[in-house]
């Protein structure tokens, strides 16, 4: 009994330093964020390359068939009301405001969140890192900053072009494949959907992008170096990235309503 | 080098791309703003009832967006709502007679103030007040002396 309870005190205590050392890690980046964008910007965009650029193809697909879907059931549930006009006001509101952001996060996790943070893990297990200390370079600044700022920067374009297609691909679905409409499909779209909207999706971009990629840099960095626990960052950057895009989608949700 | 030069060409187009879709998502999927005159003038009505009429809800005349809706609120003295609302600057030809009423677009559409033009040679200018309005239609209420009318029928 008295280990249960002192099991139980301990995991809690490990996981608030956790918290906190997550915390003071992510200052750290912002406060070397600025000197990296002025001093090396190449870095920089490297980056953006590899997170934005690279994930486009996925991005895009995803988002047509996203789109699509939200066509096909829109027109399938709303023509019992007779109310298939409505087909886009549904499927922008949808994706500018939740899919759009929230499905880019989740396949950006997926797709350069591991990619970042095995990278950081592998080149931990191959004393790279050590080694760019030994030269007096700092490794946060030098490997983990430039990284994180490509994520936050190819995140809200991400979304945007994921929302894009996605409405690209509603509107081949429902007016050229189930007759909607057209002029009733966009107008009754620019009707409902407000400035408002759009902000809502831009912040969530913009939130997911930095708790995305701050989550991939750290998991890399405070990696095992070893093989398995680089295969086990990766792993936890996935999952710790959906988890907290979802609530942290939930609460942007509430304080914005 | 030629390495380099690819990273910068695939980054520029996408920044280029992702700059493109924010700029569409804010002019094409958001038309509600139809009404963009910075030149207006204020005018006023009391409706007896204004349903769901909100603030930034066009007015109309003859179907036309002239201007838009600034605030409703509740007049405490005259016991109505008053509406506020501003009208394009370039349309000063309204006659003052001109009635308002607050209409709905489509069955379960938003609600919106049209216009109809009167017959007075006095036109609308920046706090002027248009004294003839017709209120929404509230369904319940249609719905209640509907059935009124039918029980009252019956009776006879």
């Amino acid at each position: 009994m008295n280990t249960l309870v002192r099991d139980i005190y301990n995991s809690i205590h490990e996981f608030v330093r956790t918290f906190g050392a997550f915390q003071l890690f992510f200052l750290r980046l912002i406060r070397h964020s600025p000197r990296m964008i002025v001093r090396r910007p190449g870095l920089v965009v490297k980056q953006i390359y590899n997170a934005g650029a690279l994930s486009l193809v996925i991005i895009m697909v995803c988002g047509l068939f996203v789109g699509g879907v939200l066509g096909l059931q829109g027109y399938a549930n709303l023509s019992r009301f007779n109310a298939e006009d409505s087909v886009g006001t549904v499927v922008a509101l949808a994706l500018i405001k939740e899919l759009g952001p929230v499905i880019t996060a989740l396949l950006f996790a997926g797709r350069a969140g591991t990619a970042l943070s095995s990278e950081i893990g592998l080149m931990k297990a191959t004393d790279q890192l050590a080694a760019m200390e030994m030269m007096a370079v700092n490794p946060v600044r030098r490997v983990l900053v430039p990284r994180f700022l490509g994520g936050v920067v190819a995140m809200p374009f991400l979304v945007a072009i994921f929302t894009c297609i996605g409405l690209f691909g509603a509107h081949l679905v429902s007016i050229d494949l189930l007759s909607v409409d057209v002029g009733a499909f966009w107008q009754q779209m620019q009707l409902s959907v407000s400035m408002d909207d759009i902000h809502e999706g831009v912040i969530k971009s913009f939130v997911f992008g930095v708790v995305a990629s701050l989550l991939a840099v750290w998991e890399g960095y405070n990696a095992i170096p070893t093989a398995e626990g680089v295969g086990r960052a990766t792993t936890r950057t996935v999952v710790i990235s959906a988890i907290a895009v979802l609530i942290l989608d939930f609460m942007i949700t509430a304080v914005m309503l | 080098m030629q390495q380099t030069r690819s990273v910068e060409i695939g980054t520029g187009l996408f920044v280029l791309l992702g700059m493109s879709a924010l700029f569409f998502l804010t002019t094409q999927t958001t038309g509600g703003d139809t009404f963009s005159a910075s030149d207006t003038f204020k005018v006023e009505a009391r409706f007896e009832n204004v349903g769901s009429l909100k603030s930034r809800a066009p007015v109309a005349m003859s179907g036309v967006t002239i201007g838009r809706v600034t605030s409703v609120v509740f007049d405490p003295d005259s016991l109505e709502a008053k509406v506020t609302f501003v009208i394009d600057a370039k349309y000063d030809k309204i006659p003052d007679d001109s009635d308002a009423s607050i209409l709905t677009a489509g069955l379960l559409g938003s609600q919106y103030i049209g216009l109809q033009a009167g017959g007075s040679d006095t036109y609308l200018e920046d706090g002027s007040e248009i004294y003839f309005t017709q209120s929404a239609i509230v369904l319940e209420n249609l719905i209640g002396k509907f059935l009124v009318s039918s029980n009252s029928g019956d009776d006879e």
